[in-house]
């Protein structure tokens, strides 16, 4: 998830793209990645070159590519939106893609970066989410068993106030700086006139270079990234959630993909002469009538439906009991004679 | 949430002349109850009652169970017995009978019984009984891994978490992969297939769920892994650790974004290019495996067909290939069934069990997966109510609408049903309202209505509320303060008259 939008927030676009393609050169599939973000670097008109997003100076690496597939993009990158995702309550139109169709098997990677503060994180310049809902949300997710293990990573200053929260089970955290310390950025680049990446983000992205699919590295090296010397701020973790010891979590449990898989030593016998005498199935001739344009709702009747009528509802208590205070008030105070300077 | 599950099995025993054994305390017919508790965690705990009938056969009985093998015995017994879901009938045949082979003394049917051979008494008899009730109903390890919530992660076995959860409709793709267009030109009948052999199996799991079949054919989708030359055999060979990275791969291009929103299972056929050809899977000991493929729990399976080489190496190129369906279907179906949790594996070895044929699983096996659905629903409801009671709870302030209120009342009344009907021995209607439980429940907490964005520190509260009434209120308090102040001098001072 990117929370932030305009242009100079172009390093924590170039953040969320890399960690995107990491996983997906790790083994995840587009269908079983939510990816969050404004979209609004590669086509904006402040962009010397145009479609694409860099992570490294000197334009190296081109995160944005051809087969970025965002699934919400631009003004769809809510708080609502994100608890939705997160929670499972989605409206029935969404879909697959836009949905986390987890189940108590699933071990989920979430990575969040913008700019926060002590205890939220600020969405898209107009609204926060705070610490106390991400735990909430979380603990709605365990309730109904949508994850098995989660691994929470954000990038933003004071973020390791994000995870103070937490009371689920299961849920490893990872914040690139303490309570009262901000993340800094790694390096502008001149040519494009912004920061590209975070610092947090661009070593922990050295560190996943070298992680292959078959690889045996564990949780304890990645918390090693970026120390103080390389990162300014004090990156932090949270692992007293977790059940298993971080020393026996592989990274790739988290950011590949490596599926358990079983020999198939059964078969069963069918007869297919059997099968032949059994199944005369008739094919269904089922006469489909085409879809017309025509016969669905004119037009006419779809703009100028009238929006329902609201109930008026009389004012409530507090109201009441205000004004008749500040009536009472007054005349007391005032008078009763002044009353006709009034009506 | 507490759960407390009450399982009952009806089981009928029913012995054959001169299978009687000597020891029984009644003179038969008589009743019998057993009950087992299976304590799951601190507040569930499943009970299990098999209240057992014992009785001896009628004419009829007698006529079929003189038939010369045993599986023309179980198909003469079929209408005789009581064929409800969930329960089960164990006819007890002589010891000398010529029914059962040497060496077997339980014989399990498609349906719902068995024959089995007397001998021992009657508490090596109930034995055998337990026996066959853990095979052809439930054990605990299958009840505990319906309820592998409550359960602590410590506890559970290594196939808890293995089989399919509990849903109300599974959406399965065949696949053809072809990486080699250029050199196979592969067609399958898969339509013909499914209709044949696919088609009878879904039809007799059509009770536990809607089951949609697509089907798809994929160019140039190779396999994320090369697999090494072997020169002894002169094929090439996919070690069993190298199979967990090969599904990834293909994965992103099986279009599953574009199903429904129920499981899907993938069912892959992938014909090996030319240039790797043969190809073999081999296990952990290294041996090849006989039927070439694997499967990965709650996804699905992979087999390797492999096309063998044309007789003169001038053929023209594409090879045209016309795929054995019936094989494949065969390892696909075992794979559907495995996936499911239906193996046949860990039985004891004086059992025989029968083939189901074409049907693709036997009338207990569908017992197996209800009993376990059933509980895994119900376990399902009364955890997700109890989440949104105490979700409400804590956040004062959502509004429940009415069609919310009304899927909870009739998901408590549905699992309350289910709940009864099972301490009854009712598989059939306890499995249908454990269904309407789930969907009535899922509704109501998924309903988006439900979000909760009305969290407020306390910091807040007041750095909006009180720049808004203090300024308001001060002339109110004043003027409060000057009415208290005169309504007490007046009362000080009633006899002062001017």
């Amino acid at each position: 998830v990117c929370t932030s939008r305009f242009w100079f927030n172009y390093r924590h676009v170039a953040n969320t793209l890399s960690v995107y393609r990491s996983v997906k050169r790790l083994g995840i599939p587009d269908s079983h990645i939510v990816l969050m973000l404004a979209d609004d670097m590669a086509c904006n008109p402040r962009n010397p070159k145009p479609a694409t997003v860099f992570s490294h100076k000197n334009m190296e690496l081109n995160v944005y590519g051809d087969d970025v597939e965002v699934d919400y993009r631009s003004y769809e990158v809510t708080v609502e939106n994100f608890l939705r995702v997160l929670t499972g309550r989605i409206p029935p139109s969404t879909p697959r893609s836009k949905r986390l169709l987890s189940d108590d098997r699933s071990n989920i990677l979430i990575y969040m970066t913008g700019h926060g503060g002590n205890g939220f994180l600020k969405f898209q310049d107009s609204e926060e989410i705070t610490n106390v809902e991400l735990a909430d949300a979380f603990e709605q997710m365990w309730q109904k068993r949508r994850y098995n293990e989660l691994l929470f990573i954000i990038d933003t200053c004071q973020g390791a106030s994000m995870y103070e929260r937490f009371y689920s089970p299961n849920i490893m955290a990872l914040a690139s700086s303490q309570v009262g310390e901000d993340s800094l950025s790694h390096q502008p680049d001149l040519g494009i006139g912004v920061h590209l990446m975070d610092r947090y983000t661009f070593y922990v992205l050295e560190f996943l270079e070298e992680i292959h699919p078959a690889s045996q590295t564990n949780m304890n090296d990645l918390f090693q990234v970026c120390p103080k010397s390389l990162c300014v701020s004090t990156p932090g973790h949270r692992t007293d959630l977790f059940q298993r010891d971080p020393q026996n979590v592989l990274i790739t449990d988290f950011f590949g993909s490596v599926r358990k898989v079983e020999i198939t030593t059964e078969t069963i016998s069918l007869d297919p002469d059997l099968a032949d005498f059994e199944r005369k199935h008739p094919k269904d001739e089922l006469a489909t009538e085409p879809l017309k344009y025509a016969e669905q709702l004119p037009v006419a009747h779809i703009i100028h439906q009238k929006p329902k009528q609201k109930d008026w509802h009389p004012p409530g208590g507090f109201i009441l009991g205000l004004w008749a205070l500040i009536i009472m008030v007054f005349f007391k105070t005032y008078g009763i004679k002044h009353m006709k300077h009034i009506f | 949430a507490s759960a407390q599950f009450q399982l009952a099995v009806p089981v009928a025993v029913v012995f054959a002349p001169e299978s009687v054994p000597g020891d029984l305390p009644r003179p038969l017919p008589f009743r019998d109850v057993q009950e087992m508790e299976i304590p799951v965690n601190l507040r569930t705990t499943v009970t299990t009652r098999y209240e057992t009938i014992y009785r001896s056969t009628t004419a009829q009985e007698e006529a079929a169970l003189g038939a010369a093998t045993a599986r023309e015995a179980d198909a003469a017994l079929h209408p005789l017995q009581d064929t409800s879901l969930g329960s089960l009938t164990m006819y007890v045949v002589p010891e000398t009978s010529s029914l059962l082979p040497q060496g077997i003394s339980v014989y399990v049917g498609k349906h719902r019984s068995a024959l089995v051979r007397a001998g021992g008494g009657l508490a090596a008899l109930r034995a055998r009984l337990q026996q066959l009730t853990q095979v052809m109903s439930f054990t605990v390890s299958s009840i505990t891994a319906a309820l592998s919530d409550r359960v602590p992660d410590g506890q559970l076995g290594p196939d808890a978490r293995r089989h399919l959860k509990s849903s109300l409709g599974y959406e399965i793709t065949f696949s053809l992969l072809n990486p080699d267009p250029k050199s196979h030109a592969v067609d399958w009948d898969i339509e013909d297939a499914v209709n044949r052999y696919v088609q009878p199996v879904l039809d007799k799991l059509s009770l536990v769920a809607n089951f949609s079949v697509d089907s798809q054919i994929l160019y140039y989708a190779v396999l994320g892994v090369t697999p090494r030359f072997d020169k002894e055999s002169s094929s090439f060979l996919l070690s069993a650790h190298s199979l967990p990275h090969v599904i990834n791969p293909v994965e992103a291009r099986l279009g599953s974004s574009a199903a429904s929103l129920y499981p899907v299972l993938n069912f892959l056929l992938y014909v090996p290019e030319r240039s790797h050809s043969p190809l073999y899977i081999q296990d952990k000991d290294g041996a090849p495996v006989s039927t070439n493929a694997f499967h990965s729990p709650r996804w699905g399976g992979i087999m390797v067909y492999n096309v063998e080489a044309p007789a003169s190496p001038q053929a023209s190129l594409p090879l045209h290939v016309e795929v054995d369906m019936v094989r494949v279907m065969e390892v696909f179906l075992a794979q559907l069934r495995l996936l499911f949790g239906l193996s046949r594996e860990e039985l004891p070895p004086e059992f025989l069990l029968e083939s189901p044929g074409n049907e693709g699983l036997a009338d207990w096996e569908l017992d197996r997966l209800l009993w376990a659905h059933t509980v895994e629903n119900i376990a399902t409801v009364s955890t997700t109510l109890t989440s949104l009671a105490q979700l409400l709870d804590k956040i004062g302030n959502i509004v429940i609408k009415d069609d919310v209120a009304s899927e909870v009342y009739r998901a408590v009344a549905s699992a309350q049903s289910a709940v009864a009907e099972l301490a009854v021995g009712h598989l059939h209607s306890a499995f249908q309202a454990s269904k309407e439980a789930v969907t009535s429940s899922e509704r109501a907490f998924f309903d988006p209505s439900l979000l909760h964005l009305l969290y407020f520190p306390d910091d807040q509260k007041f750095a909006i509320y009180i720049p808004l009434f203090l300024p308001m209120a001060v002339p109110i308090l004043l003027s409060l303060a000057k009415i208290v102040r005169e309504t007490r001098q007046r009362k000080k001072e009633p006899t002062k008259v001017d």
